[in-house]
């Protein structure tokens, strides 16, 4: 049998979702052991962790032949001392995540009071954000309060955000948004 | 979490309170089941009949916002019937300190009171100390003024009678609870609490946690296998998150952001570092300076220096007495206060309480950054219900990111477990990952300051440490390191020589003399000179579960934080079957001679207290290593609203007056004053007491799984729950459509018309109780409902200001 490779989605995504209604009685089994066939066959495995709660479950993230392609599957990793392959309802799904034609994919941008989104470029958002935080920054900039001691801050910005992200990028987004001086720094774990 | 996951499995009987684990932290639950397995026992206290609650041994309800009435009986039961671990009471405890004559309790009130500012003068609750400053102790208890005998005596009015009316739980269930769960008390047994939000979105939050604490000291649940105190943390990276920072208050590590009054890093340093005059305590913040400066290096690298004071004054300071949390920051939005506002992975439009302050302050800012995977009602609110386009000035950007398979970095979970993940596919079209936004964000703005003769203050972002970067890309092993921390030349610590540019091994041997770098020193030992310690993967093959060559836990791999508490004096473990450290260094003539600890990373390496023919040792330190005087604190004097816990009505509530004082609510609550921050308690156009909760097939504000077709056809649209009395009472039924309304707005929803809400008997009277998930927003569905929060308040706790999500009164009608 020939496989195209849009086929492969569509059948490993079949996949996923026989294992989603075998609960309801509905004997999937051939169809599935087909696709993971499939899978095994052609699939590069990267494990990972589950973005949703804090449990931590362990995934193991099929591509397709070239590698860091698109997913194909995303599944529970079976040597993970966490959830030892099982995952819950959002993780089972979690392919639908990324490979999602809602997501979005460009940036965009809202001038004063219009009506809609614009596409831009990366290179123009930047550059506008940064132009900015830094007309926003200096005008409100305080060196002293009002009892004369030394602050150093801006409290015109507010940043919040995020324990979505991966550690790494929890470190820079606090010590960038320190050194601009602002205060109002907060994220998640504070609601 | 102080224990972690698979440790759950450990335990003798697991209390679940304030968490629906079953549902919200699915695969929590399988450790449940094995420890059920095991023989455990299952408790489930929640205000609704929960997929936890199917499964538990015993199950019981009370209302929300009573949960320090419930615990408070049990601290009562405990102490009544001699059910606490007396030796670890009185040894591990600070149940045997002296307290100051000036600390007292009255009608709701702790001494120092002041009513004018809302606040406590804590300096009331202190320690009587002898002659050498070291606190005064009563290892018998029996002195009047020693922490036990005060403990018995506050909780002594939290009878089976007055808990009863205040909870609604029957007095029968609640001797149950407290009878089943108080048998952990016995050496060798342990007993865990599970808990999430339905326990910090109260303005009494941090003081319904201590309540547990309490408990869990007096039955020696600390430090052992199967015990502990549990928080399930919600999002993937929270735990991390909070770790890093990302807060008003603390800079990463947990250190504390700088004041205005510390105006040189010697004064902050001071402030912050605890002094002891017990050479028996650790008191592990006395490294404090090691890690300021080692961060300091870690912010500004090279152009720190000792002559600049490592760039300290580059950084903000808070006003004293100033908070800058989550409502603050919103509440200066709405007043127009703010010109621009970053929202990463965020979605305050939909998360935060009273969700329609948020969105019309959003409509005051001159500009906003909202990074996401998917549109959402926070970047999209300039077209939300009852806003008109044209006449918001506010500009928007809205960046497309990567999901977290589409990137390399790592995420650490709630049981403190730092675990790395690898980049398995390209993100779509022009979607990048945060860190790559963040990188190129930072070097537009180093450009355009470096370039601008008349910037502002340029050098903290002119000197920032901004190298974290190959080829162009964010490299997140770079920043991991950074994170580590590295030897900046060659130096010899503790006997040790490293060179330059080595990795530090541990914070133990950072600095505080600039000759080291850390930009966390709680992770420094996660990515040493042996590689990533977080990509590891070997399993543990037997024992109690710690697998610790499984990725890497913080602190120094500890798995069970305070574990020097599961061991006798000798250093022999309370639990034979589950032991998590044990001495097992030489004895000579009854005294041991050579130091070896075996099982988890010990919480310090120092020899036991006493040697195996009883005898004390002096070169041994308390178990407790975080506190100042080494004790684990049962009475809590660090806490905005008591050092011991007290029940306090939510900021809205059914009843206009509660048994146990004159004070309704908790009178330290944070509320607000613009004319969005409504509050109306006891009031009879909002009668019914509701709380929100997660169902298992959305993710919070459901930004990432409202858009995903499998999830939404499991879970389409907003509900409400209510009870059959209710629905009766009001015409309701099950899958009408209704509206429920607060003081402060409505959303639509289907009626869920179920037993498994219940009316409660309040004083007397019959209080309804509803509740509804806050995952959905207007965006889409387009007919799914909007964020639930429309009808939570801005009202928070006093010392961490969480908003009170979790207990509040509505109104329910037919639509």
């Amino acid at each position: 049998m020939n496989v195209t490779r849009r086929d492969f989605f569509k059948i490993t995504g079949a996949s996923a979702a026989g294992v989603a209604v075998m609960g309801l009685g509905l004997d999937l089994k051939p169809f599935k052991s087909h696709a993971q066939t499939l899978k095994l066959r052609f699939a590069k495995e990267t494990t990972s962790i589950c973005c949703y709660c804090a449990v931590g479950c362990g995934l193991i993230c099929s591509t397709g032949e070239a590698g860091a392609g698109k997913i194909i599957n995303i599944e529970g990793d079976p040597d993970h001392p966490v959830n030892e392959g099982a995952l819950c309802a959002k993780g089972a799904a979690l392919s639908q995540l990324t490979n999602n034609d809602s997501r979005l994919t460009t940036p965009m941008y809202r001038a004063p009071y219009s009506t809609k989104w614009q596409k831009v470029s990366w290179d123009w958002a930047l550059w506008t954000i940064a132009k900015r935080v830094k007309k926003s920054r200096d005008a409100s900039f305080e060196h002293k309060n009002a009892k004369g001691q030394v602050v150093n801050r801006t409290t015109a910005i507010a940043n919040v955000g995020s324990s979505a992200l991966d550690n790494e990028e929890c470190w820079l987004i606090q010590a960038l948004m320190r050194s601009l001086g602002l205060v109002y720094i907060e994220h998640q774990a504070r609601i | 979490m102080t224990n972690h996951w698979i440790d759950i499995r450990n335990s003798d009987c697991i209390l679940i309170m304030g968490s629906n684990a079953a549902s919200s932290h699915p695969i929590s639950f399988k450790w449940v089941t094995e420890a059920m397995k095991r023989g455990g026992k299952l408790i489930s206290v929640d205000p609704r009949f929960t997929q936890t609650s199917s499964k538990a041994d015993f199950y019981t309800a009370l209302r929300s916002g009573t949960d320090i009435a419930f615990l408070g009986g049990m601290i009562k039961y405990i102490l009544d019937n001699n059910k606490y671990f007396k030796e670890y009471v009185a040894e591990y405890t600070n149940a045997a300190f002296i307290i100051a004559d000036s600390y007292d309790f009255n009608d709701g009130l702790f001494s120092g009171y002041d009513a004018k500012k809302r606040k406590y003068d804590k300096s009331k609750w202190g320690f009587v100390k002898d002659g050498k400053g070291i606190p005064k102790k009563d290892r018998t208890l029996q002195d009047p003024r020693c922490v036990f005998q005060l403990i018995k005596k506050h909780y002594s009015r939290y009878n089976l009678d007055t808990v009863s009316a205040i909870t609604g739980t029957p007095k029968e269930d609640l001797a149950k609870v407290y009878e089943m769960y108080s048998t952990t008390g016995q050496q060798g047994k342990a007993g865990t609490i599970m808990y999430a939000m339905g326990w910090t979105q109260h303005t009494v939050g941090v003081q319904n946690i201590r309540s547990m604490a309490i408990i869990q000291l007096l039955l020696g649940n600390m430090g052992v296998a199967g015990g502990g105190v549990n928080a399930l943390r919600g999002e993937s990276n929270v735990q991390g998150s909070t770790d890093h920072c990302i807060l008003f208050h603390i800079w990463p590590g947990y250190l504390k952001t700088p004041k205005a009054s510390q105006p040189t890093l010697a004064a902050y340093n001071n402030k912050y570092t605890p002094k002891t005059n017990d050479p028996l305590s650790a008191n592990w913040w006395g490294n404090y300076p090691k890690y300021s400066v080692s961060l300091l290096k870690s912010f500004f690298g090279d152009k720190a220096t000792k002559a600049n004071d490592f760039g300290y004054n580059w950084l903000p300071k808070l006003n004293d007495g100033v908070t800058y949390s989550w409502l603050d920051l919103f509440d200066a939005i709405y007043k127009g206060e703010l010109k621009g506002l970053f929202a990463w992975g965020m979605n305050p439009a939909a998360s935060g309480a009273n969700a329609n302050k948020n969105r019309q302050g959003m409509a005051k800012l001159d500009w906003m950054v909202n990074v996401n995977i998917f549109d959402n009602e926070t970047g999209s609110f300039w077209k939300g219900p009852g806003m008109d386009p044209k006449k918001i000035k506010t500009e928007v950007f809205m960046l497309p990111c990567a999901t977290s398979v589409e990137k390399e970095g790592s995420i650490t979970n709630s049981g403190r477990w730092m675990q790395w993940r690898y980049k398995a596919a390209n993100p779509p079209a022009e979607a990048l990952p945060d860190g790559q936004i963040l990188i190129k964000l930072g070097k537009a703005l180093k450009y355009l300051y470096k370039k601008d003769k008349n910037a502002v203050f340029p050098e903290p972002i002119v000197n920032l440490k901004w190298d974290y970067s190959t080829h162009g890309e964010f490299d997140a092993h770079k920043m991991a390191k950074e994170i580590n921390g590295y030897f900046l030349k060659d130096i010899t610590v503790k006997g040790k020589k490293f060179k330059k540019g080595d990795l530090v091994p541990s914070f133990a041997y950072l600095q505080a003399d600039g000759s080291t770098s850390s930009a966390n020193w709680l992770y420094c030992n996660s990515y040493t000179n042996k590689g990533n310690m977080s990509a590891r993967r070997k399993r543990e093959k037997s024992g109690i579960g710690l697998n610790l060559e499984w990725a890497w836990c913080w602190p120094v791999n500890r798995r069970i934080i305070y574990n020097r508490a599961s061991v006798d004096k000798t250093g022999k473990p309370w639990d034979k079957e589950h032991p998590v450290i044990e001495f097992k260094g030489k004895v000579e003539n009854g005294k041991y001679v050579s130091k070896k600890w075996v099982g988890d990373v010990p919480d310090g390496g120092w020899y036991p207290m006493q040697n195996p023919d009883g005898s004390d040792r002096k070169d041994t330190k308390y178990p407790f290593i975080m506190k100042p005087e080494g004790h684990a604190h049962v009475f809590g004097p660090g806490r905005a609203d008591g050092p011991f816990s007290e029940h306090y009505e939510p900021v809205e509530s059914p009843v206009s007056k509660q048994p146990f004082s004159s004070q309704l609510a908790s009178p330290v609550a944070v509320t607000y004053d613009t004319n969005m921050d409504i509050y109306k308690s006891d009031n009879p156009k909002y009668p019914y007491v509701c709380s929100t909760y997660r169902v298992c097939d959305h993710w919070q504000t459901g930004v990432m799984t409202r858009w995903q077709p499998w999830l939404l056809e499991t879970q389409p649209q907003l509900f409400v729950e209510l009870s059959k009395e209710l629905g009766a009472k009001l015409g309701i039924k099950n899958g009408g459509k209704v509206v429920v309304e607060s003081a402060r707005g409505k959303v639509e929803a289907v009626a869920m018309v179920t037993i498994r809400f219940r009316p409660f008997t309040i004083q007397g009277k019959t209080v309804h109780q509803v509740g509804l998930p806050w995952h959905f927003g207007w965006v889409h569905p387009k007919d799914g409902g909007d964020s639930a929060n429309l009808l939570t308040p801005s009202a928070g706790d006093p010392n961490t200001r969480i908003p009170e999500t979790k207990a509040f009164m509505v109104n329910i009608r037919k639509a």
